[in-house]
């Protein structure tokens, strides 16, 4: 880990439930009574009541998609809360925690003091001007970005929100987008300004409010003329949480020379071993390249939830620009995941690289879903796609969907896939040089992921490598 | 080198094993004495390579009956991994490959498990490149090896060179070799014989399954042994070995039937 990142990190957690909202829970069910009540509880401006309420209408004649390779019974959006004020203290000590959590917390190295508050545990919280958060937003504000929730700064700088939002992922997009737009509750809102880059790693694991952004997260962020950004999403522990159903957005927007790299280890609830209870995870993750030579970066590592359904992908309008996606997306016991990436060359001389591994062990099913799309006038773009699948054991499965739409004849594209599995043959060498079957698998893994893992900022590496081999335990051997 | 006083590291009696239910292993009696080398040697199908497979707990064998003691050691008793930090080595017939495994880390992270449970300390990256590349220089191995994937793309005689590389690194007590001399041309050939001879000293011990007596020109036996249907049926020293280079292995196994009947 980076000095910084350790200093914070182990820094008392300070980090307050700021208590913006009443503590309330709206009945079940969605409508547009619904939808005026969370807005008005936020004190929402005129126009994004509207940006919501247009969202609902769209989103009531559109049909749940069927065609992603993942089985689920059927949602009932009636059945779901749709706005809930940040939950009181759930637990009162340590002792009421899942002894099974603690154990993973152990193994993953999580700070002692980070590890109540992750469990949902009560912490004494002071907020003083000396806590990190604030450290950190000051350190911010100096250099001019902004970073905040997203209902903060729907507040506090409105029109910066209502100039960017929906305008990478509109409001119709798709079906989840189409519901997180009418009932978001918070997320991330982050702004770099023209020429700034940011001086370090943004993520919200130091934001105040994090674990409470709730079902429908929402996150922005913008990078001005020659700025850059690396934002770090989610953490490595396990996350609990009683929602089934997510369905986030996340919008990204790089003006002429910007620069986003966004990074995400998603280690969701994944339900039991029998494939019981865990999240369904349903995001819409784009990025803009609006400007000339802007830069867009995905990076995953998708360990959780039961199904994930989610595409990061980027739009490269500007002449010269590059998108990015590395991904790693592990599947064990009764796991969906459904996962790639689209990118969609508009402008010329536009590049963009597609790395995707998948890890399916146990009775679990992953697929590689990927588009790239050249527009007519994307002169000289070019594409290199390589999606490589690892099985271990026999009973799961991995599937690849590339999907390539070629519109201008000066463009190359290149797709490169591999399938090949972790076999007693490989284990028993390992085994027959002193190494242990588990030691065996990570390294394989690790090998397999290298491409992925070397983008990944250094402190988020190795947690995953961790992550990866504790995802496994037990699933060989 | 024999000395009826060494200490025994081996001791293989009336080992009975069967792959997806067919035997074929049918009483294997064998002993292994500190500063020896023993050549099994017998017809394909024999049983030889299934043999070796065992003793280093392949999964894919089953042990019917009989005992095999390693040093002080019930074998059986022992997970394969922990068969090797023991000092028990098996050089593959058909390495496999690893691809995106760095062989450099590989051989690093087998070095210092193996001797790390013998009380060597372990070695960093660096000390550890010093120490392979002495070896390689020894064995006249390319260094090229150490910057690809573990056997990937590696053609038959480089895995078996790399089998040599591993073998010295990990100092074994008992070192098995399994038709490491099928396949190689007259130089891969040497360098694994030239890796057998450096191993070799008065407390390790050394088990050459092979097909052909070509290998026995470069690395003496003690002991050869011919395996014929799951058992050993025959056991001399080189002279043995040379015989059935001449004529072939069907007047043994004829002999062995006359006995057997006698026998009766």
């Amino acid at each position: 880990m980076s000095t910084v990142l350790e200093h914070l990190v182990n820094q008392p957690y300070k980090h307050g439930f700021v208590t913006e909202i009443e503590a309330e829970t709206a009945p079940k069910g969605l409508s547009e009574d619904t939808i005026r009540l969370i807005s008005a509880k936020k004190n929402e401006p005129e126009w994004l009541l509207e940006f919501r309420l247009k969202a609902y209408r769209h989103w009531l004649t559109m049909a749940e998609p069927a065609w992603p390779n993942v089985k689920y019974p059927k949602i009932d959006f009636q059945d779901i809360i749709y706005y809930s004020a940040p939950k009181p203290k759930k637990l009162n000590s340590m002792d009421e925690v899942d002894p099974e959590l603690l154990r993973t917390f152990e193994k993953l190295g999580v700070p002692m003091n980070e590890r109540a508050a992750l469990a949902g545990v009560a912490v004494d919280v002071i907020f003083d001007s000396v806590s990190v958060a604030t450290t950190y937003k000051q350190k911010l504000a100096d250099v001019g970005i902004i970073f905040c929730s997203i209902s903060e700064a729907v507040r506090e700088h409105p029109e910066l929100v209502r100039r960017y939002l929906g305008t990478v992922v509109p409001s119709g997009d798709n079906y989840y987008a189409a519901l997180n737009s009418a009932v978001f509750t918070d997320g991330s809102f982050c702004f770099i300004p023209r020429g700034v880059k940011c001086p370090m790693e943004l993520s919200t694991y130091f934001r105040i409010n994090t674990q409470e952004s709730g079902q429908f997260e929402r996150t922005l962020i913008v990078a001005e003329e020659g700025a850059s950004v690396s934002y770090l999403e989610g953490c490595t522990a396990p996350k609990f949480d009683t929602n089934q159903l997510h369905a986030a957005v996340v919008e990204l927007v790089a003006l002429d020379n910007a620069r986003i790299k966004y990074s995400t280890v998603q280690n969701w609830y994944a339900g039991d071993e029998r494939g019981k209870g865990g999240i369904y995870n349903f995001v819409t993750k784009r990025g803009l390249c609006k400007g000339v030579n802007s830069h867009i970066s995905w990076t995953q590592v998708e360990t959780g939830s039961a199904i994930t359904w989610k595409y990061p992908s980027c739009v490269l309008l500007g002449e010269n620009s590059v998108g990015e996606f590395y991904s790693v997306a592990l599947t064990n016991h009764h796991q969906q995941a459904d996962t790639g990436t689209k990118m969609v060359h508009i402008g010329r001389d536009t590049r963009s690289t597609i790395v995707s591994k998948g890890i399916s062990a146990g009775s679990s099913n992953n697929s590689y879903r990927g588009l790239v799309k050249i527009g007519p006038k994307a002169d000289r773009a070019r594409n290199y796609s390589q999606c490589d699948s690892m099985l271990i054991g026999a009973r799961c499965g991995a599937n690849t969907f590339p999907y390539i739409q070629v519109q201008n004849a000066t463009a190359r594209v290149e797709h490169e896939a591999t399938t090949s599995k972790i076999g007693e043959d490989q284990l028993f060498y390992f085994q027959s040089r002193g190494v242990s079957p588990e030691e065996a698998v990570s390294m394989i893994i690790n090998g397999f992921c290298k491409d992925v893992f070397q983008q990944l900022p250094m402190e988020f590496a190795v947690e995953a490598t961790k992550l990866l081999g504790l995802k496994l335990e037990g699933s060989v051997g | 080198m024999i000395d009826p006083n060494a200490s025994v590291l081996l001791e293989v009696r009336g080992l009975t094993a069967t792959v997806a239910g067919v035997e074929i292993l049918k009483g294997i009696d064998l002993t292994v004495r500190a500063g020896e080398v023993h050549a099994i040697m017998g017809p394909n199908g024999s049983g030889k390579s299934t043999f070796a497979r065992i003793l280093a707990g392949h999964p894919a064998y089953e042990v019917k009956s009989g005992t095999v003691r390693f040093e002080d050691r019930d074998l059986f008793e022992l997970a394969p991994e922990e068969r090797a930090r023991r000092g028990l080595f098996l050089g593959f017939q058909y390495p496999v490959e690893i691809p995106g495994v760095s062989n450099s880390a590989f051989l690093r992270l087998a070095y210092n498990t193996v001797l790390g449970a013998r009380g060597r300390d372990e070695l960093d990256p660096l000390e550890f490149d010093d120490l392979v590349r002495e070896k390689m220089k020894l064995l006249d191995i390319d260094t090229s090896f150490l910057d690809r994937s573990v056997n990937d793309g590696f053609s038959g005689g480089e895995k078996k060179r790399n089998e040599i590389l591993q073998m010295a690194l990990l100092e074994p007590r008992v070192a098995i070799l399994d038709e490491t001399d099928s396949g190689l041309d007259i130089d891969a050939l040497r360098v694994v014989a030239n890796g057998v001879n450096h191993l070799l000293t008065p407390e390790n011990a050394c088990v050459l399954v092979t097909h052909y007596q070509r290998l026995l020109n470069y690395i003496v036996p003690d002991y050869v042994h011919v395996m014929e249907g799951g058992r050993i049926i025959m056991t001399g020293d080189k002279a043995l070995a040379l015989e059935l280079e001449a004529r072939g292995y069907d007047w043994v196994v004829e002999a062995h039937k006359g006995r057997d009947k006698a026998a009766a």
